[in-house]
């Protein structure tokens, strides 16, 4: 199986690999389009900011890219909220691929933002399925995607959000696998399974 | 539910663990990855590693040791000591750490904050604040606690949120070392003061004092060095009693 991690300017990509190389799994770092294309997964990391992160995958035609492809792809993070419709950082345009805005939490001090450490998910269907259902996986993020028809796992920080995605060979997930541990872990099985 | 943190700290000098740790399971204890590994085997929610070398070649030994430890170590973990530039936060962050700590950088030139938070985001931030209480107030210090500074621990934690902090480290110099608890009552002011996360720090003697810490000081996570080395606290116990006292912990 050939996996292709997308080479752009997300802060996590280092940790994704070190992630599948624990799970012993073999993958290219890349932004050749042909071998994103060739590949029979893809994973789309992200760590960072919307606007200069859009603009960096425009440059090199990946926003065109990400959207055609026909395999499994998986967003992480940041990765989930560019492929939404907009996101409210920095008013940025985003891949379109999920059909929602990307919104802002609003920080109290009860419920501090940014959204740091482990919380549980909920509701677990579709791709991740019920095992996942009250399992603890690691979030860091400022802004969320409302519930929608896609969502398969649900968290709740100040309100309930959407913590994991499926729509056709598009998935992705709020928190970060390649920082949950054992659970983690799973979750890049179950999706280099599909 | 968001699960409060328990955060081991590591203190590393020419990359390896200081403070006599003592641990059977261990074939070298003063291997921090290994160190790190138990702990995050054990339950630990996030770990600090603390780079106290003194020399540039202790330095480039801590990069090297970042990297070792994001290749072994699923779960997140900041790194600290020294950072006072762009490129040494990227150079930190490249090697695979999820968070970065600044302190004395950030009071001599607290617009490295706000370059900071612009380049690698808010997220990976981390300032971290000394402070000691004396004369009825909290005042900042520097240097590793050796040099004051005009700072108010609350006005200072207010104006690094506002240039782009995205959590804050608390130590309590009066506490530090103590083993008699966290300082509670500033814990509680500096958390609601601020809406970015707090982590305690200093003072951590019992599971009690963690609970204090989160129920009393409302903190976000709490960070212990030698109550977990020494093993007077196992970090699986520590789980299991704040369960029973309704703290929302990760199983």
């Amino acid at each position: 199986m050939k996996i292709a991690i997308i080479k752009y300017n997300a802060g996590n990509t280092q940790s994704v690999a070190f992630a599948l190389d624990r799970i012993k799994v073999e993958y290219d770092i890349t932004d050749n389009p042909e071998v994103i294309t060739r590949a029979d997964k893809v994973i789309f990391p992200g760590v960072g900011e919307a606007s200069s992160t859009m603009n960096f995958l425009k440059e090199r035609k990946l926003d065109k890219l990400i959207p055609s492809l026909k395999q499994p792809v998986l967003g992480i993070c940041l990765g989930m909220q560019l492929m939404c419709e907009y996101s409210e950082e920095n008013a940025t345009q985003c891949l379109g691929i999920f059909p929602f805005s990307v919104k802002k939490f609003n920080a109290t001090h009860v419920h501090k933002v940014p959204h740091t450490g482990w919380n549980s998910l909920t509701q677990c269907s579709g791709w991740l399925g019920s095992q996942f259902d009250n399992t603890f996986v690691y979030f860091v993020h400022s802004y969320y995607v409302p519930l929608n028809g896609y969502t398969v796992a649900r968290t709740e920080y100040i309100a309930p959000f959407c913590a994991a995605l499926e729509k056709d060979n598009f998935f992705a997930v709020q928190f970060h696998p390649e920082k949950s541990g054992e659970t983690g872990e799973r979750v890049f099985r179950k999706f280099l399974e599909l | 539910m968001l699960a409060k943190r328990i955060i081991p700290c590591l203190d590393v000098k020419n990359g390896r663990t200081v403070k006599g740790i003592n641990f059977e399971s261990l074939k070298d204890a003063g291997d921090p990855v290994e160190l790190g590994f138990l702990y995050s085997q054990q339950g630990a929610d996030e770990l600090v590693y603390l780079d106290i070398s003194a020399s540039q070649e202790g330095r480039s030994t801590f990069t090297e040791l970042v990297k070792k430890v994001a290749a072994k170590i699923s779960i997140p973990f900041t790194v600290g000591g020294g950072v006072s530039t762009v490129e040494d936060v990227e150079k930190l962050l490249n090697a695979g750490a999820d968070k970065v700590t600044v302190n004395t950088a950030a009071i001599e030139n607290p617009n490295l904050i706000n370059t900071l938070a612009a380049h690698f985001g808010s997220q990976c931030i981390v300032v971290a604040i000394d402070a000691k209480f004396e004369s009825g107030k909290w005042a900042v210090y520097s240097h590793g606690g050796r040099k004051k500074t005009p700072l108010n621990l609350i006005t200072w934690a207010k104006e690094v949120e506002t240039r782009g902090a995205g959590e804050i480290l608390f130590t309590s110099m009066n506490h530090d070392g103590t083993k008699d608890g966290f300082a509670v009552q500033a814990l509680r002011e500096l958390s609601d003061a601020v809406t970015i996360p707090v982590i305690a720090s200093g003072g951590a003697g019992s599971m009690k004092h963690f609970k204090e810490a989160f129920e009393l000081g409302t903190a976000d996570a709490a960070l212990a060095a030698s109550v977990f080395h020494f093993g007077q606290i196992s970090l699986h116990d520590l789980k299991i009693y704040l369960r029973k006292n309704d703290i929302a912990v990760r199983n």
